[in-house]
């Protein structure tokens, strides 16, 4: 009786306190992701909106090719650039965890931080400075007589962006897998090796499952910014390695077009949520599996 | 074998990530407009040509109104959603929570676009404000991931006794939470600060008149010869990051041992 | 089980499976094991008893291979372990957090080593249920790992050890965890599953009662060495030092001169007792410089009612203070010419009365029964 009035009362706390950030988060976030949708379903013409139900943006957004083009471009980069940077993350978070020393541990965290919160416009320019026609690059290996004209395969390409996609977000993906592999609990691999484990069987069996809750994090952090990128694509992309945001950015500033670009926007949202569906659930099955086995 | 194989894996990756940074300083001081190698020599000029820039200092000055505002605002919606969420059970929290964090995890232009159609709908016009609006949105969730980690190391006993000797809910926040949990707090608005100050997306789409350091960089991309200048400029931010990182990380270290933690990585 | 066992002992048929010698191992400059030897028997149940920092752990860890020694050798069925890494070693290890794999249910858990020896699933299911049946656990191999209590959780570990069949099964303060009454309930199960299996079991432990109560010997460590190794009752009885004596139960310490050694019986004069004839048998590590003082337990001294059976000694002494315990009273008592208070318990009966403080008594108690102790 008194523990449920003592529940009630802490829930009437909770609630009153989550209650500010919650409705500023309705307002500025669910509110506008609302009128958003709305806004995919009329139509534009110059400066005058027409608020009539219309399919035609989402039509015109998975029929045209350019459209389309651009959509399975960017979704191809994103998972391209995602497989690299978990890829490359996981062993560093590996070393960080286990292998380093517990006393080096808070410096590498550091090290991997600071270019985390450093300016990103200014990361990505850096790799059009390398790369570019008159980049550190080109401009250094014909400085040095090894070749007579720019190189024109590192640059204003998807290569390019790849590239810089996956420097630019590797730190994002260290730390999560970091975080978890830090929770897992070192008798757990004493255990395993005990029960008759290989350094390879047990990280196979134990370390590799416990700590995919950091890859699937990892996996969501890079994967559904990445497709909605609009710098990257913009400085060293060039006109084959444009991806949809910077589409989305034309209709809504140059092309006037707000209604298709709303179209635009959350089909690329869709997209990018059913793939990291996808993978969520293929992680679940793939856990499963190791369980049973 | 494999020990000295990750560890050789792991000093490349460090070179690797921080390689292109590296350029900006070299760069920065480098006597000649274009950007390559060989380097030509030492100047400072690019570094003057800063303090001449008009609308960098403009640039400067709205990013940082915004990135403080931002940020106080961000830390404020954070402490009361933490507060909320690590102390106490309350239907709808999962949803609340997901809610809140949220912007963590969407593309920024899905953010940027969004708002700027609101924006566009009711007419209002584009300004100061719509920024800060959309970077308390995308801040509040790193900070609470920073504030959590304040909260869950302090022991609520030390709450309850403050209550039990006769103290109001405020005054105990005040009295004895605050003073706390003070080093997260002061790490939240660092961290919010630092965000706001690089964020380009969102400020590209919902600046108007009064475009924000990242903005004003941006303009200036297009311009091959004020490619060096830019470069001075990016040292710049460089040095006041790591400085803002520095002082977050040691208050955290600080807070973790006043606390009577272990210090561990609490960034995320 | 256990007579034969004590049989072949005497007839010195008892194999030795584990065999530490001069082992070392620093972390960094502390010296966390010091010169470590001993033989731990086949089907023996051994523990390893000290304090925390006492090096137990270690020395566990040294066997399982979990550590790597500085110098010195194990060797584990006659087989040198140099080199050898824990999923190579014959022993297999309960841990103290038990280290249930959370991703896996019970039976997961279980099955978890044999995979390597590619049995089928029927063999393998079959070898579950066995194993789980064995430690109380039958019908629980479907439960998700995390829906156990800390008591089923040992067991598992047990299970998912024993399962293996290591010649040595080690554990590692595996009670610890556990609230007093299961943890009681464990002590004597642990004990009778030993028995029943014949694998010898090197227990760690913090807590004499439990090493007192599980193991044929035991393995008193301080500061990385082994201050004693001995059976319970001899370690009750027969302490070798004063700190050993105090780790297990209350041990009243005076202090003591050896006036003649003849053989291995040492003419000790001991304060407010006088002289008596102790046994003397010199633990490793003590010589002609160290210092010995006398002790005797509590319950081996009485205080003699008027015409009371004889004792080998009696001693004048005057009560102190008194602690009545329900079952036991504890009398402080003095005994002329010395200030050390010594500790008495009596057994109340029926028909004795408490004695006062200040009054004048009469001690009895055996020459065998007080301990030369290594100060």
């Amino acid at each position: 009786m008194i523990k449920s009035a003592q529940l009630d009362s802490d829930a009437r706390r909770g609630l009153s306190q989550i209650s500010l950030p919650l409705a500023f988060s309705v307002l500025l976030l669910a509110a506008p992701l609302a009128i958003l949708l709305a806004m995919s379903f009329w139509t534009q013409d110059f400066l005058t909106l027409d608020r009539t139900f219309t399919l035609a943006n989402f039509k015109e957004t998975w029929t045209s090719p350019i459209y389309r083009t651009l959509m399975l471009r960017s979704l191809k980069i994103s998972i391209i650039v995602t497989v690299l940077t978990v890829g490359l993350a996981y062993p560093a978070a590996y070393y960080m965890s286990f292998v380093a020393p517990n006393n080096r541990k808070a410096m590498l965290v550091f090290l991997i931080t600071i270019p985390f919160w450093t300016s990103y416009l200014m990361r990505i320019f850096l790799w059009k400075v390398i790369l570019g026609f008159n980049g550190v690059v080109n401009g250094s290996l014909i400085g040095l007589g090894f070749i007579d004209t720019p190189l024109d395969w590192i640059s204003y390409n998807q290569f390019a962006v790849i590239i810089t996609l996956s420097h630019a977000w590797l730190p994002f993906a260290v730390l999560p897998i970091f975080v978890v592999m830090e929770k897992v609990n070192r008798s757990y691999l004493e255990a395993a090796q005990d029960l008759g484990d290989t350094p390879f069987q047990r990280f196979r069996r134990i370390t590799l499952p416990l700590s995919m809750p950091g890859v699937v994090a990892a996996t969501l952090i890079v994967f559904i910014p990445t497709i909605g990128d609009y710098v990257t694509p913009k400085l060293v992309g060039g006109p084959d390695g444009l991806m949809i945001a910077n589409m989305i950015e034309i209709q809504f500033k140059n092309a006037n077009n707000a209604p298709l670009g709303a179209a635009l926007a959350l089909s690329a949202l869709l997209l990018v949520s059913s793939v990291a569906g996808i993978f969520v659930w293929l992680n679940r099955r793939y856990l499963k599996a190791e369980g049973a086995a | 074998m494999s020990r000295r194989v990750l560890t050789m894996f792991m000093i490349i990756f460090v070179i690797f990530l921080y390689a292109p940074t590296l350029l900006l300083p070299i760069f920065a001081f480098n006597d000649s407009s274009i950007i390559s190698f060989p380097l030509s020599g030492f100047t400072l000029n690019w570094l003057k040509s800063l303090g001449a820039a008009e609308e960098l200092r403009k640039a400067a000055g709205t990013s940082l109104i915004i990135a403080s505002v931002s940020s106080i605002i961000a830390t404020m919606l954070g402490l009361l959603a933490t507060s909320a969420t690590v102390r106490y059970q309350f239907p709808g929290k999962g949803f609340a929570i997901g809610a809140i964090m949220l912007p963590m995890f969407l593309p920024e232009i899905i953010i940027g676009v969004s708002l700027l159609t609101v924006v566009l709908l009711a007419g209002f016009k584009l300004s100061i404000y719509t920024i800060i609006m959309g970077h308390v949105l995308i801040c509040t969730p790193f900070c609470i991931a920073i504030l959590r980690s304040s909260f869950q190391q302090l022991d609520p006993s030390l709450e309850e006794a403050s209550l039990d000797l006769g103290e109001s809910r405020i005054n105990t926040f005040r009295r004895v939470t605050l003073p706390l949990i003070m080093p997260g707090v002061v790490s939240s608005l660092l961290i919010g600060f630092t965000i706001s100050l690089d964020e380009f997306v969102i400020a590209f789409f919902l600046s108007g008149t009064e475009p924000t350091l990242p903005v004003y960089i941006w303009s200036q991309l297009r311009f091959p010869q004020r490619i060096p200048s830019v470069m001075a400029l990016g040292t710049l931010l460089l040095i006041l990051s790591v400085v803002l990182l520095t002082l977050s990380e040691l208050l955290r270290r600080r807070s973790a041992r006043r606390l009577d933690q272990k210090a561990t990585s609490g960034a995320l | 089980m256990r007579a034969v066992l004590t049989k072949k002992r005497q007839a010195g048929l008892c194999r030795t499976m584990i065999k530490l010698s001069n082992i070392e191992k620093y972390y960094g400059t502390y010296h966390a094991l010091r010169d470590v030897n001993c033989h731990i028997n086949e089907g023996e149940f051994f523990s390893l008893l000290g304090p925390s920092g006492s090096g137990k752990t270690t020395l566990l860890r040294t066997i399982a291979g979990f550590e790597e020694i500085d110098s010195g050798t194990v060797m584990i069925g006659g087989q040198s372990m140099v080199g050898v890494p824990p999923n190579m070693r014959p022993t297999n290890m309960v841990f103290q957090s038990y280290a249930i794999f959370p991703h896996m249910s019970v039976a997961q858990n279980v099955a978890y080593g044999l995979r390597s020896q590619r049995l089928n699933k029927a063999k393998t299911a079959e070898m579950v249920r066995e194993s789980l049946g064995k430690v109380g656990l039958a019908g629980y191999g479907e439960r998700a790992a995390h829906a156990l209590s800390g008591g089923q959780r040992q067991r598992v570990a047990l299970a998912r050890a024993l399962i293996l069949k290591p010649k040595v099964l080690l554990l590692d303060e595996p009670l610890s965890a556990l609230d007093r009454k299961l943890r009681e309930q464990m002590q004597s199960e642990l004990r009778r599953l030993q028995r029943s299996l014949g694998i010898t079991f090197v227990l760690v432990t913090h807590d004499q009662e439990e090493a007192l109560t599980m193991s044929d010997r035991v393995a008193v460590m301080f500061e990385g060495q082994i201050a004693q190794l001995d059976s319970p009752q001899a370690l009750y009885k027969r302490p070798a030092s004063k700190r050993v004596a105090e780790f297990f139960g209350a041990m009243n310490i005076l202090k003591a001169d050896i006036l003649e050694v003849k053989g291995d019986i040492a003419t000790t004069r001991i304060e407010g007792l006088g002289v008596a004839n102790l046994a003397f048998n010199p633990q490793p590590g003590a010589d002609a410089s160290s210092h010995y003082c006398a002790g005797v337990r509590p319950e081996l001294m009485t205080i003699l009612d008027d015409g009371a059976m004889a004792y080998d000694k009696e001693t004048p002494a005057t009560v102190t203070d008194v602690e009545y315990r329900g079952e036991l009273t504890y009398y402080d008592v003095k005994f002329e010419g010395s200030d050390t208070p010594v500790v008495v318990s009596m057994r109340n009966t029926s028909n004795r009365e408490l004695r006062e403080i200040g009054q004048q008594v009469r001690i009895g108690w055996e020459s065998a029964s007080a301990v030369l102790l290594l100060d």
